[in-house]
């Protein structure tokens, strides 16, 4: 116990050290403005938790009883897939289907935010979970998707029908092309080049100012729909939907046709998902994350499966991109910072690299939480970069358990084996 | 062309050049001993141009007036606290993940980065912060020179140049010719192997860590000192520019990444010279990227060998 004690000092002291000069030394002009109670707190709070979280370890066995390890047991079952009951699946249909009676305009709008953010999540859990390439630059694909809208309309006056394959093709096209070299390298080497094309990308958004309008950005009209636009009066010679039905005007019609245009496509996505997982290929991702050298050695082609996830993502994110692009109505560069990617790497990290449903439960959770919480703004990235580290350290594959296809022998065919 | 304008963007490009290269010196020796892309390098090079400023307002209000007795203090505060922080990003982050799949301890190392920059956003406010000119005085070649006709060269700018030089040297020298450098070395070439032989193979990536950061924070205090102003956010774009030169000079190799950062500084600045300003960080990544697909050991590495 003295012994636990005194190692918990000394963390104290090193944090102290830490923390004393830039916590407790604020910069102001020139001069300092000293906080010393600041450091003093900070340190007393590292010390403290040092101490009760190493008692606390040691009274309940260690790190074991935490479930730090636990990933790697294989679950006791027979062969099979896990699936969720229909129950489940018709609830939450109806749950999603009903969301936008009970929201507001403002709900409704972190409710398609939420939606993008999904979306986003699981076109990265492709490239990220699934083929465990860690891709730095996705918001590059994101931001293809949504200068395909926005250019598109300027200049051609593309509509958003149009813009939705076009934006996924151009996005695809433009992973395909990025990722064919990089894809035989290194794995880390990946996650610089997709960080390095990422920036380029947003550079040239933002200094091509001839073309692209530079950080002035461009402005995009709203979708419509079969040719019914859905502002109060017709702007392009066409015919307001409130009129086409004979009902009131509200500004809530344009938010709940993206609500439910989102819906259907991030249920699309998951079915694929679900669909690609059971597929070869999607086999073939998942054993070349575990094991490239030996999937090689087995005739897997490893650069054509790779493209393939990567490409695949990128697709999604360019989905994204022209759904972004149409709900705010303009498009530029500073939406596409590096922070957006490391963004949409923790929504796939905290969900536990490969869960869907664990990527679409982060992705609520990224979305809405910083909404409620809009007095610690200030303290929701320092939390997120936390919330990784913490992942990796203690459950690198997720909050919830991850099931796989598995084969285990029945208890008696073990014995004999043995 | 001016011969000037060609002189000065030497100039600009080797004082540039050689602060890239002590920090491409965290990246190349991290990757070198555990392959691994330590992502919050950056960060740990903008924590040190805080605590350059720190110090210095520190020694100011002390009232200390000689500037070389106050160089050489805030040098050593800054380095050894930077020091501290790469010692403490490892034990957090790093060490716990050293036998875990390949992605973990990367997107630990961006969990890091997250951390650091809203660290100092919080605590040292997201405006720019600035420095008082330290050292003043310029030599100009040639001495006796009328308009735009001369290179100029800043006293601090050769400071820069010589002190980066020198760290590299020292360094070096620990690497090649002491106990613990060959521990280092020995670490690299195998390190289940060192372990056998005693190496304590844990301390020595602490003690590379250790001395990335240290190389890092001499970068971020000349830097700070010469450019005067800064941010919670500069990391970001040195980091991806001194791991671009620890690259192009071959991932793993000590005097690669001073080469590497030489050479990148010199390219971008006539870049920016010649051609445009606007897309030098362009120009960069490009050729992070072209030097990743078509000669990912750079100028002196050797080519990676997968082991099964």
């Amino acid at each position: 116990m003295l012994a636990r004690f005194w190692m918990a000092c000394r963390v104290g002291g090193i944090a102290l050290l830490l923390f004393a000069p830039i916590t407790g030394l604020v910069l102001s002009g020139y001069r300092l403005e000293g906080h010393w109670q600041t450091p003093l707190l900070l340190a007393a709070v590292v010390t403290v938790g040092h101490f009760l979280f190493s008692v606390l370890l040691h009274h309940l066995g260690g790190l074991d009883r935490l479930g730090v390890g636990r990933a790697a047991a294989l679950p006791a079952a027979t062969i099979g897939l896990s699936a969720p009951k229909p129950v489940w699946i018709a609830l939450l249909a109806l749950l999603t289907l009903s969301l936008p009676l009970v929201l507001g305009k403002y709900g409704l709008s972190v409710a398609i935010l939420a939606l993008i953010y999904i979306l986003l999540g699981l076109g990265l859990n492709i490239v990220v979970g699934l083929a465990g390439l860690l891709d730095l630059g996705f918001v590059a694909f994101y931001a293809v998707g949504a200068y395909t809208y926005a250019l598109g309309y300027h200049y051609f006056h593309l509509s958003f029908w149009l813009a939705l394959p076009l934006g996924a093709l151009l996005a695809g096209l433009f992973g395909m092309v990025l990722g064919f070299p990089v894809l035989r390298l290194h794995g880390d080497y990946l996650a610089i080049v997709t960080l390095g094309f990422g920036e380029i990308i947003r550079l040239v958004l933002n200094n091509w100012v001839a073309v692209t309008g530079g950080p002035n950005g461009v402005s995009v009209a709203f979708p419509t729909l079969f040719g019914l636009e859905f502002s109060r009066k017709a702007k392009q010679g066409g015919i307001p939907i409130h009129e086409f039905f004979g009902i009131d005007y509200s500004a809530n019609h344009r938010s709940l046709f993206l609500y439910f245009l989102l819906l259907g496509v991030v249920g699309l996505l998951i079915l694929m998902v679900i669909r690609l997982k059971r597929m070869p290929i999607g086999r073939a991702w998942e054993a070349l994350r575990e094991n490239e050298v030996a999937c090689r050695s087995l005739g897997i082609h490893h650069v054509t499966v790779k493209l393939s996830a990567f490409g695949l993502g990128a697709m999604v994110g360019g989905v994204g991109g022209v759904f972004f692009a149409a709900l705010q109505g303009f498009v530029n560069p500073s939406s596409f910072t590096f922070f957006e990617s490391a963004y949409i790497l923790a929504i796939v990290v905290l969900g536990g690299m490969g869960s869907t449903s664990g990527v679409i439960a982060a992705a609520l959770l990224l979305t809405v939480m910083p909404e409620l919480l809009r007095d610690f703004s200030d303290y929701r990235v320092l939390s997120v970069g936390m919330a990784m580290v913490l992942m990796m350290v203690w459950r690198p594959r997720g909050l919830r358990q991850r099931r796989r296809p598995f084969f285990a022998l029945p208890a008696e065919a073990a014995e004999r084996v043995a | 062309m001016d011969i000037y304008i060609f002189g000065q963007q030497w100039v600009n490009g080797l004082v540039l050049g050689s602060t890239y290269g002590l920090i491409a010196v965290g990246y190349t020796m991290v990757y070198g001993i555990i392959g691994m892309i330590n992502f919050a390098h950056g960060e740990i090079y903008m924590i040190s141009a805080y605590l350059t400023a720190i110090f210095l307002a520190l020694l100011g209000t002390f009232g200390l007036q000689s500037v070389p007795v106050v160089l050489v203090l805030v040098l050593l505060g800054t380095v050894l606290l930077t020091a501290l922080y790469g010692w403490s990003v490892e034990r957090i982050a790093y060490r716990p993940l050293r036998n875990s799949n390949r992605l973990a301890p990367l997107i630990s190392a961006i969990g890091i980065s997250l951390i650091l920059q809203n660290y100092i956003r919080i605590s040292q406010g997201a405006r720019n912060q600035g420095v008082p000119p330290v050292i003043d005085g310029v030599w100009r070649i040639p001495a006796n020179a009328v308009d735009q006709h001369f290179v100029q060269i800043t006293h601090l700018q050769s400071l820069i140049v010589v002190t980066a030089f020198a760290s590299m040297a020292v360094l070096t020298w620990i690497i090649h010719h002491t106990a613990l450098g060959r521990a280092c070395r020995a670490t690299q070439q195998d390190r289940v192997m060192a372990n056998l032989l005693g190496v304590d193979t844990d301390r020595i990536i602490s003690v590379v860590f250790v001395m990335g950061a240290a190389m890092a924070a001499v970068a971020g205090m000349l830097v700070t000192l010469n450019y005067g102003s800064f941010d919670f956010y500069i990391g970001f774009l040195m980091g991806i520019k001194a791991f671009t030169a620890a690259v192009l000079g071959g991932i793993g190799s000590l005097p690669g990444a001073m080469l590497g950062g030489v050479v990148l500084g010199l390219a971008e600045s006539f870049f920016a010279g010649f051609v445009n300003s606007d897309y030098k960080d362009v120009f960069a990544f490009s050729l992070l990227i072209l030097f990743l697909i078509f000669r990912p050991s750079g100028f002196l590495g050797v080519p990676e060998v997968e082991k099964v």
